[in-house]
């Protein structure tokens, strides 16, 4: 059974992750042949202050992301658990962008922030009138709500999944004790969704970890290298400046830091230790 | 042992089918690779939009139904899409027989890696019709490795008539015109200039007119020679504080870094009276004719860039992309090179070539057609034909030019200096840092 997983595996993610590695050691335009060159492009690039710059946005994108999504997505999965019939309409709503493709989120949000022909141009909301997109302090926070609009529905999805895994006879027995929905709430959701919390905070992490899509068709890193993540700065190191040594570098640098990242999240949750929490199972 | 022997047989076939769908896919990507050796016709890979849709169709199909022996297969491309995929299909040795380019940094790399053929001696005679300027860029070494084979494109200066008009200001003719309009136009409620900040590229077009005026084509020289801190001349940096002069005036439109030019954004701004004038490509006047033709017939003024007092650089020099180039794969087998050698030399640019060009508002970068570009070619086209022939400098767009890892870092820095983020000083510095990358 492992056989052609295996083959897949070493063709599309070990041999290329090799070849990453042998190139982070050479110069290589893509043209001529690459000449080894040592630790040059290491030195090179952690010693450069645009990828440290782009590391520390990386990883403001990862925390704020975090912050943002992992309450508004426990609220809403809580929420669209219930079986009433409104939530299962609004439910289905609420998951809408998820379907959407990211160029098409980003296309279209570039048209609405637009500061000349957007939409506080267009209804005449002097409110609205902001540069969202070419204001430094303003552009990674415009980026990350966007990047929170696209994804919360996917985490509410995982925690609605979560919540209507959690046995009634917990909530009725709490009711019994005189628990109200608040410390209901407390007391068992929360609880009962940590491994959720586990599953979800890990893509969280790590897909903000790799961003590229939305945030290369909305900005491609400007202004003033504001936006400019790890990942785009890498891609453009390779495919604008045709540098894949440094690109290289870089790729590895996001590996090594998404390993250790998912390595942490499931040490420190115990997810290797992880059983039911349910009767009879 | 009884049940075991099926289980055995049922890895096998599993391993099998694994091994079997790798096969396919590396057989799938050994077919899809450029060359097509098989079917002995040349290859070519251009750009879709106007090449694709004025030019090399009808020139192709015109000239696969005359020669029999020399067939020439197009594959067109979307330019961003296009400049990746043919850098790793050159590298790999896949590439089509005609690769475009649009010649600088690019093509010295692929003669430097012996990846295109030396056309010198198959392209002596057609040398003389084409605008020296223009042909020249195809020239690496004393060797011409790339032909021209689309029209010419510098750089002009736009202006919205009816907005001038009504704010009191006439087109500016020099720097201090265009210092002295930037109060007026704001006063009367219209961004002075329309800008595609968050495109890069278009702020790039600001730097080379300015270091131009100011210090004459010997400062980017010196940078293309890799001269060490030749990004320090004082020309560039005086170029970079009229720069951030201008930003800080207000000259540019609100939020300009968030303005894409792929969008047609900047344009936009200017057809419909937002902004007064702009600074743009020749290529962007069809489109102005598509999506505005009232204000492209009667509203929109042209010219060239305004010339600065006291600085060196001639008033008629004019930048931009003199043309895109073909060049030929030292990968493509001796047929196919044989049958793009003549493509290359009796098909692009023939007459019909020319015309079909003319008559869709392009400028071929052809000697001695004032009175077809005249005639059918509208005053805008008279206009760039003019400015490029009586050029006294061409200067190629600088992020052509320069090998892409300059051209990268180029770009960022702009961005920042039109954000202020960086002083003149500062630009200057980093892009030092750059030199012989």
């Amino acid at each position: 059974m492992i056989a052609p997983a295996m083959a897949f595996f070493v063709v599309f993610a070990i041999i290329p992750l090799a070849v990453a590695v042998y190139l982070s050691f050479t110069q290589w335009d893509a043209i001529s042949d690459p000449t080894f060159v040592g630790l040059a492009n290491w030195t090179s690039v952690l010693g450069d202050p645009v990828t440290i710059r782009s590391l520390w946005l990386t990883l403001q994108i990862i925390v704020v992301s975090w912050l943002v999504q992992t309450p508004i997505s426990i609220l809403l999965g809580a929420w669209t658990a219930g079986q009433q019939r409104n939530r299962a309409v609004l439910g289905a709503v609420f998951f809408l962008p998820l379907i959407f493709s990211s160029a098409a989120i980003a296309i279209a949000f570039k048209a609405i922030l637009d500061p000349n022909f957007g939409l506080s141009a267009s209804l005449g909301l002097p409110f609205l009138k902001q540069d969202w997109l070419g204001n430094q302090q303003l552009v990674l926070y415009v980026v990350i709500f966007i990047i929170a609009w696209q994804f919360v529905p996917f985490h509410t999805l995982l925690y609605q999944g979560g919540v209507r895994q959690i046995p009634a006879s917990l909530y009725e027995a709490a009711s019994i004790d005189g628990a109200g929905r608040v410390q209901q709430f407390f007391r068992i959701t929360l609880p009962q969704l940590r491994y959720t919390v586990v599953t979800s905070s890990t893509l969280m992490v790590v897909g903000s970890l790799t961003y590229f899509d939305v945030i290369f068709v909305l900005t491609g890193g400007v202004p003033s290298n504001g936006t400019k993540i790890l990942p785009i700065l890498m891609y453009v190191t390779g495919f604008s400046a045709n540098e894949f040594g440094p690109a290289s570098v870089m790729a590895m640098i996001l590996v090594v830091i998404g390993l250790v990242l998912a390595l942490l999240l499931t040490k420190l949750s115990g997810f290797t230790k992880m059983t039911s929490q349910q009767e009879g199972a | 042992m009884t049940h075991s022997t099926p289980s055995i047989r049922r890895t096998l076939r599993r391993t099998a089918v694994a091994a079997g769908l790798v096969a396919a896919l590396f057989g799938v990507s050994a077919c899809s690779s450029g060359s097509g050796a098989a079917t002995g016709g040349a290859t070519l890979w251009g750009l879709t939009g106007a090449d694709e849709d004025n030019v090399l169709t009808p020139s192709l199909k015109d000239w696969n139904a005359d020669n029999d022996d020399a067939q020439v297969k197009a594959t067109y491309f979307q330019n961003d899409a296009y400049k990746t995929k043919i850098r790793t299909a050159v590298g790999a040795g896949s590439a089509p027989t005609i690769i475009y380019s649009w010649a600088g940094g690019t093509l010295d790399s692929y003669v430097k890696a012996g990846k295109v053929e030396d056309l010198t001696s198959d392209t002596e005679d057609i040398k003389g019709k084409f605008l020296e300027s223009v042909w020249d860029q195809g020239v690496v070494d004393g060797k011409t490795y790339a032909v021209p084979m689309n029209a010419t494109t510098p750089i002009m200066f736009y202006w919205n008539k009816d907005v001038l008009d009504k704010a009191g200001v006439d087109e500016p003719k020099t720097w201090d015109d265009v210092l002295a309009a930037v109060p007026k136009l704001k006063k009367a409620g219209v961004a002075p200039f329309a800008v595609a900040g968050a495109s890069k590229w278009p702020l790039l077009m600001w730097e080379e007119y300015l270091v131009d005026r100011v210090a004459g084509p010997e400062a980017f020289n010196k940078v293309m020679a890799g001269e060490k801190d030749a990004w320090s001349d004082p020309g560039i940096i005086k170029a970079n504080e009229m720069i951030q002069e201008l930003v800080d005036a207000g000259g540019f439109v609100d939020g300009f870094s968030s303005v894409t030019a792929d969008s047609n954004a900047d344009i936009a701004l200017l057809y419909t009276g937002k902004a007064a004038m702009m600074l743009q490509g020749a290529w962007v006047v069809p489109t102005i004719t598509q999506q505005a033709p009232k204000f492209a017939e009667n509203g929109l003024g042209y010219g060239t860039f305004p010339s600065v007092e006291g600085g060196k650089g001639d008033p008629s020099n004019i930048v931009g992309n003199p043309s895109g180039y073909f060049s030929i794969s030292s990968a493509a087998s001796e047929d196919q090179q044989e049958a793009a050698k003549e493509y290359l030399t009796e098909g692009v640019f023939d007459d019909g070539y020319v015309d079909r060009m003319v008559e869709s508002g392009q400028v071929p970068p052809i000697k001695d057609i004032d009175d077809k570009v005249q005639a059918s070619g509208g005053d805008f086209g008279a206009t760039v034909y003019d400015l490029t022939k009586n050029a006294e400098n061409f200067q190629m767009s600088w992020d052509q030019a320069l090998p892409p890892a300059q051209a990268t870092a180029l770009l960022s820095n702009l961005d920042q200096l039109f954000s202020g983020a960086i002083d003149a000083e500062e630009f200057s510095d980093a892009m030092n840092k750059t030199i012989g990358k």
